[in-house]
């Protein structure tokens, strides 16, 4: 039995655990709150308490197993090895179990459940999203709430687009000429939803690599905040529709541009199929064949860089902590930033301090989310760089948010809408 | 349970979001770093922000009969924050400030909840160091180092941390404030209460701020890794190294079963066939540390390494220190149990106390690696063990009781850095005699009579 079906499962992870305490020294909201119950060491000893008989699930304690972005920095710290994702997450599924699932999360993946219904709310929504967002004057894109409902009023969002991403593309694109491999595109919700230009931007750099792109008109949520949650049934769900609609169209590989996304066909469709042999086959053959898109276009067909045009840019670059601890990804967007003509890349103090946007954690704990992003603010702006670049449009959702609280001049984007940039620059320039 | 009044006071006076008393969270505070202990949960955790606020909850707690245990990252190895008989963890980590950085009397003031790696982060941007470093550097605070007296890596040439304290502010049982010491390096007014209140463990007072010496940093370090067939030639090349005068910041030992354990976990390339290894590091100006090294080098090989390995790089340098690090969560994982011991011997009697370690481990069966800092004496023998298993704690136990006896006899104390906390509370008469013991409890009865402060540990009340 997985860590998504029994809480027992994570015994032995318990067991590793010392309580040496050496997560504080990396934890983010310990920082900020110095409470031990913050830190992966008090968490653990109340899952402890709750397989001892202890203590009993309560509201309490499933409130107490919210306080974590997983962002895995303390796997990373930890001298024994200990795999707090794992334990957290078997944690909330428990406390889901049990207690039932906070009514709002069940209103919500209740809906991603059905994408078609889902589709048509936020479809309605651009539409009135002026109702309860307020744009930013003189900028293009970000609304602040208008209202408290509880979430803060400080967080920026992207408007929502006109058209999703998914609606504007055909499901197959192909390249002038011989494709040399077919790739499936998984797009995400956020990337189709708000963030259609790094959707664009992927279709565009795959094209210009002689691919054809696969962008299954089915495919819906990828389950990830519903799975971390605790909502195993819903992410079951979702993880059964995507592995569906992608073995239906076929493809030679996988990528996502989003680091949730990514675990998602990588590790936790596996793991959330684990006791259906015949769907954990299928997570099992897909994980193989899933990349992230920068990790795809350095290792797996290494992009060309014959027709690469200068891009001004002085970026620093921020590491998405599923994609940097999640997916050991760090080396690879760096190198393809670094190949660019003309840009300067800039590290910043700890690139892989989580940002606090942990997608849902965000919303239900507004006040945390955004002093763990302050300090990533306050990185950002030592580096003396106009633009921060991400391999996650969730990153890019609260850093772009950070950046305009803190009136910085910073344009934030995911990296493979540069590396579309400097295609598109180098049609530009002048053949020598 | 507290009375809602109770919490109320403490609430009017702490604000509400510093006052814990949900079971959800007080469970968290049922223990520390040590390992095999009774966990027990406090009635409130509260988190003062000031030494004001400090002093009104001992009044609180005078007031209702409450013990009060200060707590700072939890992260001591001998049961020193666990609230053995509930009441009140002061937790101190909201008072986190460096107060001050003096570069011309090369002193720092600081609050008890700063961290120690922080302190150090700080004063390096001046060229200064403050030169104690725990294992838990990133993680222990200020406070809870000095109530212990930690030490770490680098006692041999600079001593532990008692030796950098020069004064402090301090709260104690009855509520009130005292503060002494100063930024003088002489000062030989009244009684010593930086020696008393230093490693007290919090029984005596709760220390709010605390002044302590920083020193220029070293220009630069080698290091070295000496491998032993045989650990008494290892313990002679320790003898060797400080009779030739050269003290290094740090000289390390690993026995065989560490270094097994280590390679096992690490795949460092150490060598699992040697019976031990010493890990040396020199620091300093760089031709000073070029001569030292190359002496350090000559003693080895004269008292019959069978290899010396000189670090030529920062990564090579980092590839021993990793192992060495690696020492204690590699024995972690061999067993759920990891009883850490802090036995300390003057260095001479380094291969008698690995000698009598080893047939210790034989005689009750038992499972012990032994790493530590063999240039100030202070091995870290390991009992690895599951304390599930009562049949074997039972023999941990009897082990640990000799352990402790070969120390004294040799000469060594209890503790070398980890404190005497609930864990080794038993063995004091072995080290001090009863007139001694009697001595401590008076000097704890002088200044709380009511056992107020962290009762249970150090010394226990009178049955």
């Amino acid at each position: 039995m997985g860590i998504y079906s029994t809480l027992t499962s994570i015994e032995g992870e318990l067991h590793k655990c010392m309580k040496c305490g050496n997560c504080q020294a990396v934890c983010p909201i310990y920082k900020e709150t110095r409470h031990e119950v913050g830190v992966a060491r008090g968490k653990i000893s109340l899952v402890e308490a709750l397989l001892s008989g202890e203590t009993e699930m309560t509201e309490g304690l499933s409130e107490r197993f919210s306080l974590c972005t997983t962002c895995m920095a303390c796997n990373a710290n930890c001298p024994c090895g200990v795999r707090f994702d794992r334990i957290i997450l078997a944690a909330r599924a428990e406390a889901v179990r049990q207690k039932g699932l906070h009514s709002a999360k069940a209103i919500a993946f209740g809906a991603l459940k059905r994408q078609g219904l889902f589709d048509l709310g936020l479809k309605v929504g651009s539409v009135f999203q002026g109702v309860a967002l307020k744009r930013i004057p003189g900028r293009k894109s970000g609304s602040r709430l208008r209202f408290e409902v509880g979430m803060g009023q400080t967080k920026v969002f992207p408007n929502l687009a006109k058209r999703t991403l998914r609606s504007e593309l055909p499901e197959i694109v192909r390249p002038a000429g011989t494709a040399k491999m077919r790739v499936a595109f998984f797009t995400g919700c956020m990337i189709n939803y708000f963030y259609t230009d790094m959707g664009k931007a992927v279709v565009e750099v795959l094209i210009e690599n002689s691919l054809e792109v696969v962008i299954p008109n089915g495919q819906g949520c990828c389950g990830i905040p519903a799975s971390v949650n605790g909502d195993v049934e819903s992410a079951r769900v979702m993880a059964k529709r995507n592995l569906r609609e992608f073995e239906n169209m076929g493809a030679d590989a996988l990528v996502v541009a989003c680091s949730s996304g990514g675990s998602a066909w990588k590790h936790v469709y596996a793991e959330l199929l684990s006791d259906e042999p015949k769907w954990r086959a299928l997570a099992e053959k897909w994980a193989e064949k899933s990349y992230d898109i920068a990790e795809f276009l350095v290792d797996r067909v290494p992009f060309k860089e014959e027709g690469l045009g200068r891009v001004e840019r002085k970026v620093t670059y921020h590491d998405p902590c599923h994609l940097n601890r999640g997916q050991g990804i760090y080396a690879e967007p760096r190198e393809m930033l670094k190949k660019i003509p003309g840009l300067e890349l800039i590290e910043m103090k700890e690139p892989g301090r989580c940002c606090g946007m942990a997608g849902s954690f965000s919303l239900t704990h507004p006040e945390l989310s955004d002093q763990i992003l302050e300090r990533k603010i306050q990185d950002i702006a030592q580096t003396h760089t106009d633009t921060v670049a991400t391999g996650c449009p969730a990153c890019r959702l609260q850093l772009a948010s950070g950046v305009e609280n803190a009136d910085l001049q910073e344009d934030v984007v995911h990296i493979v809408q540069i590396l579309a940039e400097s295609y598109r620059a180098g049609k530009l320039e002048p053949r020598v | 349970m507290l009375s809602e009044s109770i919490l109320r006071e403490l609430r009017e006076v702490l604000g509400g979001k510093n006052v814990l008393s949900e079971t959800e969270d007080l469970l968290t505070y049922a223990y520390d770093a040590t390992a095999a202990m009774r966990r027990k949960t406090p009635d409130v955790v509260v988190a003062p922000k000031s030494t004001e606020e400090v002093s009104q909850v001992l009044n609180i707690a005078q007031k209702y009969g409450l013990p009060v245990y200060p707590r700072g990252s939890g992260t001591n190895l001998s049961g020193g924050t666990i609230p053995l008989e509930g009441g009140i963890v002061l937790s101190l980590l909201n008072m986190n400030r460096i107060l001050e950085v003096d570069t011309e009397n090369l002193t720092a003031t600081v609050q008890p909840g700063v961290i120690i790696q922080d302190l150090n982060n700080e004063v390096a941007l001046h060229g200064l160091l403050y030169p104690p470093d725990p294992g838990t550097v990133t993680t222990a605070t200020m406070g809870g180092s000095v109530s212990e007296s930690s030490g770490g890596l680098r006692g041999l040439k600079y001593g532990v941390t008692k030796h950098y304290v020069m004064g402090m502010k301090l709260v104690l049982a009855d509520g009130k404030v005292i503060k002494w010491g100063g930024k003088t390096v002489k000062n030989v007014t009244g009684y010593d209460l930086t020696a008393l209140f230093t490693g007290a463990e919090g029984t005596l007072g709760i220390i709010t701020e605390i002044l302590v010496k920083l020193i220029p940093a070293p220009e630069t370090r080698k290091s070295l890794l000496g491998v032993f067939d045989d650990v008494d030639k290892a313990g002679r090349a320790i003898s060797a190294i400080i009779r030739n005068r050269i003290i290094p910041a740090t000289l390390e030992i690993m026995d065989n079963m560490t270094l097994r354990t280590v390679e096992n976990f690490t795949h460092a390339g150490l060598p699992i066939e040697a019976e031990a290894v010493l890990l040396i590091e020199v620091d300093g100006y760089k031709e000073v540390v070029e001569r030292e090294a190359a002496l350090v080098e000559d003693v080895l090989q004269q008292e019959g390494a069978v290899e010396v390995k000189v670090a030529k790089d920062e990564q090579e340098r980092e590839r021993i220190w990793f192992a060495r690090r690696s020492a204690l969560p590699a024995l972690a994982q061999k067993k759920p149990t990891t009883v850490l011991e802090d036995a300390t011997v003057p260095r001479s009697k380094i291969p008698e106390m690995l000698k009598a370690i080893r047939e210790i481990a034989k005689k009750y069966d038992l499972l012990i690696g032994t790493f530590g800092h063999a240039g100030d004496g202070n091995l870290h023998p390991t009992i690895l063990t599951d304390e599930r298993d009562k049949e074997e704690m039972a023999r941990v136990e009897k082990a640990v009781d000799e352990i402790f006896q070969v120390a004294i006899s040799l000469g060594g104390t209890l503790s070398g850095e980890h404190g005497i906390g609930i864990a080794k509370a038993k063995y004091l008469p072995l080290e001090f005699g009863e007139a001694g013991v009697r001595t401590l409890r008076r000097i704890k009865e002088a200044l709380d009579p009511e056992y107020r402060l962290n009762p249970g540990k150090i010394v226990l009340r009178k049955e």
